[in-house]
């Protein structure tokens, strides 16, 4: 084990900015790919619903 | 083919692989939804554990201390950068020999991604460059290689964003992808070719690796997790753009009536 308390694990060895700065940019970054990419679908998705229910009403 | 069958004329039998089948939009679109979720929840599993390997079993670096963990995503996410690279202008240059449309729309999908990719190599970069060089970033030939990098992939989206034609923004998207390859193997040898204040490298085909071998393994199972990642959000953004392409088909009105 490198760390004796948690305290040390987040201080990780005076370098936190760094260490974190680029784990946590990394994590935010592509949760939020996977996020926007959810959005995208489901807008598309409603879209679609809209443009079929659109179709239906003109039949 | 099947092994072993010398058969010829009209009443051989062989078994064939349509590989072609899956080149269609309409035949992907849902076996991409079948393989977005395994390749996700391997990403998520390979990353859990390489972040354990990176944090807790990975010892402290006896010259940088705990700064150098940053390589646990830094060389997992450049290597991806270079590699999505490589499968984009791939089906780029597919798309213009056969003229198939997914693979043009697998270009596009890939794009994002890989600027994404190469955008945390240099943001991990510049984090690591600060303690251990003593500055954010110098422009030596790997850092800058990686930078054209950025752009390219910015190139490509802009140029496929400028054109309203979707079939002429992959052909002309597709001669970009192909002409940036050649800063590929620029990045690669850089560290070799120049004199740079990046390292060299610490993993090659050649040799084994100069680092220690917890460090080795956390590294390799992150860009396992990288890529893997790679894969499920380059399929979810396929049949996005599948959906956006496709709309006005017979087959997405038909699917259209599937959902609720």
């Amino acid at each position: 084990m490198n760390w004796a308390s948690w305290n040390d694990f987040f201080a990780m060895g005076g370098y936190a900015l760094y260490v974190w700065g680029s784990f946590g940019v990394t994590l935010v970054l592509m949760v939020m790919e996977m996020l926007l990419l959810i959005l995208r679908k489901r807008s598309l998705f409603g879209q679609l619903r809209r443009t079929l229910g659109a179709r239906r009403v003109a039949q | 083919m099947s092994a072993g069958t010398t058969a010829t004329g009209p009443n051989r039998k062989r078994t064939q692989i349509n590989w072609f089948k899956y080149s269609s939009p309409q035949t992907f679109f849902p076996l991409a939804a079948k393989l977005a979720p395994w390749f996700g929840a391997a990403a998520a599993l390979l990353c859990l554990a390489g972040l354990y390997i990176s944090f807790f079993v990975a010892p402290t670096d006896a010259q940088q201390g705990d700064a150098y963990r940053i390589i646990f995503i830094h060389v997992p996410a450049a290597w991806m950068s270079m590699f999505l690279y490589v499968v984009m202008a791939f089906w780029a240059g597919a798309g213009l020999v056969f003229n198939t449309r997914l693979s043009g729309m697998m270009a596009s999908a890939i794009a994002p991604s890989g600027a994404l990719m190469t955008f945390i190599a240099l943001w991990t970069g510049a984090l690591w460059g600060k303690p251990t060089w003593g500055t954010w970033w110098v422009w030596d030939a790997r850092l800058t290689s990686e930078l054209i990098l950025l752009f390219l992939y910015f190139g490509f989206m802009a140029l496929q964003a400028a054109i309203d034609d979707p079939r002429r923004a992959d052909k002309a998207g597709a001669v970009l992808a192909l002409t940036g390859v050649v800063n590929i193997p620029i990045i690669y040898f850089s560290v070799q070719w120049w004199n740079t204040l990046h390292q060299g490298s610490s993993v090659s085909m050649k040799s084994a690796p100069t680092m220690a071998a917890t460090m080795f393994a956390g590294m390799i199972v992150m860009a396992l997790g990288f890529w893997m990642y790679s894969i499920a959000v380059t399929l979810l953004r396929v049949r996005c753009i599948i959906l956006e392409r496709e709309r006005r088909s017979d087959w997405v009105a038909q699917y259209a009536r599937t959902l609720k």
